[in-house]
């Protein structure tokens, strides 16, 4: 149902293939095709026509008209953009790839408890999130870690996330009914520092961002938590709402970076960019599945192949 | 109409007093794309709004209600109240990928039949997800009705055979079953769940009379393989769009409706137990147009 960029554009530049030079019609109708296969990956339309635009003017240099096959080389160009617009880099050069890398990582240069605060939409996997970066911090960085659930919303929320504290091997903040999210959270900073905690997660309720009580409410909880890390949880299946979430959540909230839940579906993943794109935020991590080792870092490459249909492309333009 | 009045907005910048001309068309279409239409049908919709309106100087109201007309025209043969057969017990089986809203919307109808009087059982056949037979568990007391589970990890088909032979022993009205979130691509997960189906039709072959999709408003083009996929593992028979209440307008639906055509049920807009409406055509079509707005501005 969803054609790969690389087999799109071969259609377009078949005819050209010898003839050398790619006219104004050409460069069009390959731009029309990129167009589309980045609306049927979910990129939100204002981050398409940005990106078309950029992915244009290079099109129209040298390198692709003296090219053997433009289709390929068009694929490569739009590749590399997206790569860079992700957030990640072309360069070898070992200082760029580690800043790169130190981009996605968790900052936890704080006065401990270091406060990590989840926040997202309904159901986009915030809870699960957070015990799989318990399991991340107390396995791969010995760090003492400390689960609080704000969510006095949706049923048996905080019995979720207590359970999986259970299971990652994390502390959890006792329930006490009938508390307000804002007096959760002033206790779990009271609790996380009397215990030793070096990491303290706060999982808030799912809210839309039309919601002002919602939103209004998370926003107090952030001020009294002054988090160093706030986290926007999000579906990698999302459409083009991604764009109006992320602009809505990063405006209320002093966010720090992305999460994209449910990469393991067979969704293109467009949201991703248009996330980033509207936000700027570093996409921190990736989670592949429901279980708590179903967590990745995030990898730009990898997503810039997916968003285009394309396994490696690096490979097939070699072959080009 | 909350979840569409950007959309409304955007119609409104866009189309004053204007010609419907080339230019206009592809704004027209860009918004519908914005909304998750999908690059096709929102090209379709397009060409047969230019079909009889083409050139013409035409206001904002007409092109919104001309937009609100034509996919409505789509909508409305799937506009589809969620009827019980003859047969007792009725089995309704909810499924749909992880975080859809599947649990809150069973608990919601759960209520709606209680309260008509029918005797209700819930079966708690997510065994995997941490605290979902509680969250189930605190929606049955809320509709009222005994939720059947089994232990964290209990094979969810068995649970299922249970519950059916408890709901025809204690001549239950209708079974609802829940089940655990799933993407579609996860070719062991789809297996359980074409086994709880097995069972279930073991049990009654009639059975399961509805099998709800439920999907996210938010969701994208894969909304489509979504489909796809659980019409053949689940043979889906209706669908149910939650989470209408926030700034996602839930486009895709009208792509899913062009190529599949399956009955559309209810949409989900809140997170309250009251919060479902039973899905109407001329409504969607009108909100996601614009034309509620613009009656309601007057
Ligand atoms: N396949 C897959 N499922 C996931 C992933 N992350 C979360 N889930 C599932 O998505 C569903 C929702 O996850 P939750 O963690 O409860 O989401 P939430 O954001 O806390 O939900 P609310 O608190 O209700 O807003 C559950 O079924 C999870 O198992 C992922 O990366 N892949
Ligand atoms: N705003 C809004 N939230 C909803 C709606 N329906 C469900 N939700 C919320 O979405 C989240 C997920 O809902 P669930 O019913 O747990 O979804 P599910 O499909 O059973 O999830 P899994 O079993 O984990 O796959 C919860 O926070 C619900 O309160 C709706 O119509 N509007
Ligand atoms: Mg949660
Ligand atoms: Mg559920």
């Amino acid at each position: 149902m969803f054609e790969a960029l690389g087999d799109r554009l071969t259609g377009v530049f078949d005819t050209l293939t010898g003839r050398g030079a790619l006219s104004e019609r050409d460069v069009d109708a390959a731009m029309r095709e990129i167009r589309k296969a980045l609306l049927e990956a979910d990129v939100a339309l204002p981050v398409v026509k940005d990106f078309v635009a950029k992915v244009r003017t290079e099109t129209v240099g040298e390198k692709v008209i003296r090219a053997v096959k433009p289709g390929q080389q068009v694929v490569k160009i739009v590749n590399d953009a997206l790569i860079q617009m992700l957030g990640g880099t072309l360069s070898d050069d070992d200082a760029d790839m580690a800043a790169v890398r130190k981009s996605a990582e968790l900052n936890l240069n704080a006065k401990p408890p270091v406060v990590i605060l989840m926040a997202g939409l309904q159901g986009s996997g915030k809870t699960t999130t957070t015990g799989k970066l318990a399991l991340f911090l107390k396995d791969r960085a010995k760090k003492k870690v400390m689960l609080a659930s704000l969510d006095t919303n949706r049923p048996a929320a905080m019995e979720q996330l207590g359970m999986l504290a259970e299971k990652s091997g994390a502390g959890f903040l006792p329930i006490i009914k009938d508390q307000s999210p804002t007096e959760i959270t002033t206790r779990a900073l009271k609790e996380a520092a009397k215990g030793g905690y070096d990491v303290l997660f706060l999982d808030t309720a799912g809210r839309t961002t039309i919601n002002e009580e919602l939103m209004a409410d998370v926003i107090a909880v952030a001020r009294i938590a002054k988090p160093t890390e706030t986290l926007l949880v999000a579906d990698a299946l999302t459409g083009q709402d991604a764009v109006e979430t992320a602009r809505r959540f990063n405006d209320a909230l002093p966010l720090t970076g992305l999460v994209l839940t449910r990469i393991d579906g067979d969704g293109r993943g467009g949201a991703a960019l248009s996330m980033k794109a509207v936000t700027g935020l570093p996409i921190k991590f990736l989670g592949t599945g429901e279980k708590l080792d179903g967590l990745e870092a995030f990898d730009a490459e990898r997503l810039a192949g997916r968003i285009l249909g394309q396994g490696d492309v690096v490979a097939l333009v070699e072959k080009a | 109409r909350r979840s569409t009045t950007r959309m409304s907005d955007q119609m409104a910048a866009t189309f004053n007093q204007r010609t419907l001309d080339t230019a206009a068309l592809e704004d027209l279409e860009d918004i519908l794309i914005m909304a998750d239409l999908g690059t096709d049908v929102a090209t379709k919709v397009c060409a047969n709004l230019a079909a009889d309106k083409f050139d013409k100087t035409v206001t904002d109201l007409e092109i919104k209600v001309a937009l609100a007309e034509t996919i409505s025209d789509i909508m409305t043969p799937l506009e589809t109240p969620f009827v019980l057969g003859l047969a007792r017990p009725q089995v309704i089986l909810f499924v749909g990928v992880n975080g859809s809203g599947k649990t809150t919307t069973l608990g919601k109808i759960a209520k709606r039949f209680g309260d008509q009087g029918q005797k209700v059982l819930i079966c708690a056949a997510d065994t995997f997800r941490a605290a979902a037979v509680e969250q189930l568990t605190v929606w049955g007391e809320r509709a009222g009705a005994p939720v059947m589970s089994g232990k964290p990890g209990a094979d969810a088909a068995s649970l299922v055979y249970d519950a059916m032979n408890r709901a025809r022993d204690e001549d239950y009205d209708i079974l609802m079953i829940d089940t655990a979130g799933r993407l579609q691509n996860r070719t062991e997960l789809m297996d359980e769940l074409a086994k709880i189906i097995r069972v279930i039709e073991k049990t009654d072959p009639s059975a399961p009379h509805h099998s709800v999709l439920v999907l996210d408003a938010t969701v994208g083009q894969n909304a489509l393989l979504q489909v796809e996929a659980f019409k053949q593992t689940a043979n889906v028979s209706g669908l149910i769009m939650t989470k209408l209440d926030g700034t996602a307008k839930g486009g895709v639906l009208v792509a899913l409706s062009d190529k599949y055509k399956l009955p559309i049920h209810f949409i989900g807009i809140g997170e309250g137990i009251d919060d479902l409406e039973t899905f109407s055509a001329p409504v969607f079509a009108a909100a996601l147009s614009g034309v509620a707005d613009a009656v309601s501005r007057k």
